[in-house]
């Protein structure tokens, strides 16, 4: 009992200075949307643009985005991302980007933050199973924040 | 040749570049040596149910890349067909034997390609082009197996297609052979890894467009072994396979194993009708 007492205080000097992150299995899907912060830490569109560039987001595999049009090579299999902003609101782009599942059944679109549920999950790109340790998404909840934080920059009206 | 169209069509290409995207098969055709007629397109069969034509990978390839495919002195897939005929007349093992003693010269193979993975009755089993191969090193040859994936065993393989070169791919759905294809139907449309992505998502819901730098074609294996551009070398079938499943983030199956046997057969009926292309060229 003491013990725990001591980590609830630890946690609390740590949360006043980092905020916690919504666990991956936590997170509250209304209608597919998604109302409060991932990471209680408003994003960051240029880191956002890059994640939309490369690594585990490379969602320009799949969108075509003018604003990106610096970068080659726009993939076909989803809607083009051009005014998605006037579409949708900020908890419903913070679903769709957390997963995407909830709010279109059956989506190709990956799940970029999501931990459980997978069939044969490998070891990142290696063919190799995962192994028993702990499920990383594919982008942490700051990278979920910067990437719909650079989505909300996409208007057309 | 067709040097003429291949020019047009890339200006046509290059204007249309800036954005815009290529979609779907081109409509180019393809001979190779001005002599084999390779049918690229052709109605889908009726038990791949989701598709109404299917489509050769060539037929999504760039001109530049569809060129090397048009005469065999361009293809550089025609080098492993090169070593492998050294070997299929080269003696190896205990029994003092080689392919040749056996088979005769590689042409007597013709039609071979076209009808593998094949339900092996005497193994109780389907059994793909490998299999049997390595069935003969050890069996009739008293050599030693090559491995699934290596050189030697795609070379090989590389030259029992080329000997089929034109003829249809008419691989067996049906009989004995029934529970595997099933078996490779699922594993065909089960989204797998991190991604969660199917075979079936990329290569029947997304064939024509195009992911990243990648243009989408329906996966056919007709083609196979292809020439890959991109690691310049043979690749045979469960090698693009692994490929493709570590690309969705998820632990992958083995060269060889049934999995990967069962998903051979199942795709190789999706391209029933098309005709015998390996070695190909892909990039
Ligand atoms: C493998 C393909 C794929 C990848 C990778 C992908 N998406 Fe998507 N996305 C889709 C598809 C397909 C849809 C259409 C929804 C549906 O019907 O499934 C979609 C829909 C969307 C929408 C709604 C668009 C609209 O106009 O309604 C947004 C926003 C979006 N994606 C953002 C992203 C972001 C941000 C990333 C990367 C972090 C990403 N996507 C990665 C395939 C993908
Ligand atoms: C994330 C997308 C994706 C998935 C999932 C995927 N592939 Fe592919 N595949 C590709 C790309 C990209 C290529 C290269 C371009 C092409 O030929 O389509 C390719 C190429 C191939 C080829 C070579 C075709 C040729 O003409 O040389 C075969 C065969 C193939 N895939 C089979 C499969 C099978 C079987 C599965 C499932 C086990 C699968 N793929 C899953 C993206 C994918």
């Amino acid at each position: 009992m003491k013990h725990a007492t001591i980590g609830f205080t630890a946690m609390l000097t740590a949360s006043s200075a980092f905020a916690e992150a919504v666990k991956p299995t936590d997170v509250v899907f209304v209608d597919g949307a998604v109302e409060t912060s991932l990471s209680g830490v408003a994003g960051d569109p240029a880191s956002g643009a890059e994640i939309m560039n490369k690594g585990a987001g490379n969602c320009i595999a799949c969108h075509q985005v003018s604003a990106l049009s610096h970068l080659a090579f726009h993939g076909e299999i989803g809607p083009p991302l051009d005014g998605v902003a006037d579409r949708w609101t900020v908890p419903e782009l913070r679903g769709i980007v957390a997963n995407a599942k909830v709010m279109f059944d059956g989506s190709l679109m990956p799940s970029f933050y999501r931990t459980e549920g997978f069939i044969r999950l490998g070891d990142a790109y290696t063919g190799e199973a995962h192994g028993d340790g702990e499920v990383q998404p594919l982008l942490t909840a700051q990278q979920v924040e910067d990437v719909v934080a650079f989505l909300v920059t996409l208007k057309e009206q | 040749m067709h040097k003429k169209t291949i020019a047009i069509c890339s200006v046509a290409a290059l204007v249309m570049m800036p954005g815009a995207a290529v979609s779907g098969p081109d409509d180019d055709s393809l001979t190779i040596n001005d002599e084999i007629s390779i049918v690229t397109e052709v109605e889908a069969p009726a038990h791949a149910e989701n598709l109404s034509t299917i489509y050769s990978g060539w037929r999504f390839r760039s001109d530049e890349t569809q060129a090397f495919q048009m005469d065999d002195f361009d293809n550089p897939g025609m080098i492993g067909v090169e070593n492998a005929m050294v070997d299929w007349e080269t003696v190896d093992g205990t029994e003092g034997k080689s392919c040749e003693s056996c088979h005769g010269a590689p042409e007597d193979m013709a039609g071979v390609r076209a009808v593998y993975p094949k339900w092996n009755e005497e193994k109780g089993k389907v059994t793909t082009l490998e299999m049997e191969v390595n069935n003969c090193r050890e069996t009739r040859m008293g050599a030693e197996k090559w491995k699934y994936t290596g050189g030697d065993m795609t070379d090989m393989v590389a030259l029992i297609s080329s000997v089929s070169r034109g003829m249809p791919v008419n691989v067996a759905v049906d009989g004995p052979a029934k529970s595997t294809w099933e078996q490779g139907k699922e594993l065909y449309y089960t989204r797998t890894g991190q991604l969660e992505l199917s075979c079936a998502n990329c290569h029947e819901d997304s064939y024509g467009m195009m992911i990243r730098a990648d243009h989408l074609s329906q996966g056919q294996i007709n083609g196979f072994p292809t020439y890959r551009l991109k690691n310049t070398k043979l690749n045979s079938v469960h090698a693009r396979f692994k490929g493709c499943v570590r690309d969705t983030r998820a632990e992958t199956y083995k060269p060889g194993s049934p999995e990967f046997v069962a998903l051979e057969l199942y795709v190789a009926t999706r391209g029933n009708g098309l005709s015998v292309e390996g070695p190909s060229v892909r990039n």
